[in-house]
């Protein structure tokens, strides 16, 4: 761990998706004291204030009721982490279990999980989002349940062609001859063989997770006014370019810096830990 | 028989398991929702009459089997219902939509491809120099950002700042001319009309630019891990022991055995973009799929949203066949298996 962490310092692509990913989270922590106007987050209107470009002590402009844009980028990048977080504290754990008993139980079992998670597969991620998100009610809890539902099977085939390549090797054998279980085997001598895979990838899953729950809410499925929220900053500034581009650009650069970060760490640890992710 | 027919039916038959699967799923997803499907279609001041009458028409009042065999019987005679949005049957509709989405999404295939493939190859014959660094970076702020976001930028920039492209829309108005299938490129090309396919062009370019970009980051980033792996191997060695030039060695040596587990993933990015359109339509207010599956999706539209969901996911599998089999013609290993031995 220390080592690896000393290895990403090195390399100066790693060293900015470190430095951006921890300005982003040191951001959302600290939202309360950083921020100049803490109770725009909210339903607040300031009409005499309002669609103005970038100046002091607005210093990415205020959005149409008058709300000060930097304040609500900084809470919605909070909000943004969080749903990061408990979608794959959810789908990991998950789409891990039901890799390793598909990869490593064989037989129906596999035909039957690896069809299911097939079925999850073959509608495209951001469709299948929208429909549950759509058909359930717009709000913070259902976008992630709407996320999980379409994120855990990635992690079933990653884990899944891990443990079939890993079924025959020696140390398996050598469990199942002393006579070890099956769960035995899958979580204590397979897995341990996925976690460098399955790290790598979730780093990189935090950026798309972001990126994929910007865009629901986006298309006006996500979370709902006043929560502020990068991607429906975006949708509603878009109605206002070219004069008021700064409702759309700084939201919108806010979310490729924050994949972007954690892509180039998740980068770097494949480079470090190997695996496939 | 061929590997390749044989190929294609095991694929094939797989993929029948799982479109009815999706059509399961997406069946239940659309019936444990809370709320009356009729009374939102008809609206709070519909009488009680009146919706115990819709959800009549629409099974509601069934068991979920026996509405999924509704449904099935439904869709064999190719009728996917009657969308409470539009009032006209839903394969109408998505007649209506789907070539704009389509057209979109070909020339965002084209672009990735064309400029994905190269710009990886560069990558890895540059491996380490400062072309590697900069290729890597761009690719990389590709793949970083949604096509919304791209689209609001492309836009700004290329429709705004430097009138470069049109703003919105398929066709510049005044042109006077009537689509056939849909498809504006092969419309404007079949009947001959150069400035309305010069025009049709212009307008998809930027769309399918911001739309084409990560997967173009996508396409060279693993083009590029892909090709280096390859260039490690003995027979390159020996290609460099020879003395071959570098391009030819980076063209014929070491990109061609990198493209085959590229394909594959590639052809997964193109028929991703049939959900990511739906983004960057949007912005461009591109008159395809996208605003129709939001507004149904709005408005639990529920005959509307399962057929949209089920043809999407069709469609994503018929790409993937398509490519499985293009992956089948590039591999010597399964080509070659033809004959016999």
């Amino acid at each position: 761990m220390k080592k690896t962490l000393l290895i990403l310092t090195r390399n100066p692509l790693s060293l900015l998706g470190l430095f951006l990913v921890t300005v982003i989270v040191l951001a959302a922590l600290l939202a309360d004291f950083i921020t100049p106007f803490p109770e725009h987050v909210g339903a607040v209107v300031d009409f005499a204030n309002f669609n103005q470009p970038p100046h002091w002590p607005n210093i990415f402009g205020t959005d149409l009721v008058g709300r000060d844009l930097f304040t609500r980028i900084v809470y919605a990048y909070r909000i943004s982490l969080i749903l990061a977080a408990v979608v794959l504290i959810i789908a990991v754990p998950i789409g891990v279990a039901i890799g390793l008993a598909a990869g490593y139980l064989g037989g129906w079992t596999e035909y039957v999980l690896m069809r299911i998670t097939d079925i999850f597969l073959s509608i495209p991620p951001l469709v299948l989002a929208m429909s549950i998100m759509g058909l359930l009610e717009p709000t913070l809890t259902n976008g992630m349940i709407a996320v999980t539902a379409m994120w855990w099977p990635w992690y079933t085939r990653l884990v899944y062609s891990i443990t079939r390549s890993e079924r025959e090797e020696g140390y398996v054998l050598a469990a199942e001859v002393i006579g070890a279980s099956k769960l035995h085997i899958m979580f204590r001598e397979i897995l341990p063989n996925c976690v460098p895979s399955i790290v790598t990838k979730m780093t990189l899953d935090f950026g798309f997770v972001i990126l994929i729950a910007s865009s629901l809410s986006f298309l006006g499925l996500g979370v709902q006014p006043p929560t502020p929220d990068l991607g429906s900053m975006v949708a509603d500034g878009a109605k206002y370019l070219p004069d008021s581009w700064w409702l759309t650009v700084f939201p919108g650069l806010a979310i490729l810096f924050a994949v972007f970060g954690f892509n180039l760490i998740g980068d770097a640890l494949r480079e470090i830990l190997g695996g496939d992710a | 028989m061929p590997a390749i027919v044989r190929l294609l039916a095991k694929r094939l038959a797989t993929s029948l398991i799982v479109l009815i699967g999706v059509s399961i799923l997406i069946f239940a997803i659309a019936r444990v929702i809370p709320g009356d499907p009729a009374r939102i279609a008809l609206g709070p001041n519909a009488t009680a009459a009146a919706v115990a009458a819709l959800r009549e028409k629409l099974h509601l009042n069934d068991g979920f089997l026996t509405q999924y065999g509704y449904f099935v019987a439904d869709l064999f005679r190719g009728d996917l219902g009657i969308s409470l949005y539009t009032n006209r049957p839903v394969t109408r509709d998505i007649a209506e939509f789907l070539p704009a989405t389509l057209e979109l999404i070909f020339v965002s295939g084209i672009m990735m491809v064309a400029l994905g493939l190269p710009l990886g190859v560069i990558s890895a014959r540059y491996r380490g120099t400062w072309i590697d660094h900069v290729i890597r970076l761009v690719t990389l702020l590709g793949v970083s950002a949604p096509g919304f976001v791209w689209a609001v930028i492309l836009m700004l920039l290329f429709a705004y700042y430097i009138q470069l492209f049109p703003i919105a829309g398929r066709l510049s108005d005044g042109l006077g001319f009537q689509p056939i299938t849909g498809f504006l490129l092969f419309d404007t090309l079949v009947s001959g009309n150069v400035k309305a396919f010069g025009d049709a062009l212009w307008h998809v370019i930027l769309p399918a630019f911001a739309l084409a970009l990560s997967g173009i980051g996508q396409a060279a980033r693993l083009v590029r891990a892909n090709m280096v792996e390859t260039y490690t191997k003995p027979y390159i060695e020996m290609a460099e022991a020879y003395g071959f030039a570098a391009s030819r060695i980076a063209n014929r040596y070491a990109f061609r055995p990198s493209l085959i587990p590229s394909l594959t993933i590639i052809g997964l990015d193109f028929a991703a973009m049939l959900g990511s359109a739906f983004l960057v339509e949007s912005v461009y207010a591109w008159p395809g799929l996208s605003k129709y599956g939001v507004a149904v999706i709005l408005r639990k539209d529920l005959n509307a949203i399962v057929g949209t969901v089920l043809i999407i996911s069709a469609m994503f599998l018929i790409v993937n066949i398509l490519v499985d089999l293009m992956v089948s013609v590039v591999n010597p290993r399964i080509r070659l298996s033809e004959r016999p031995s």
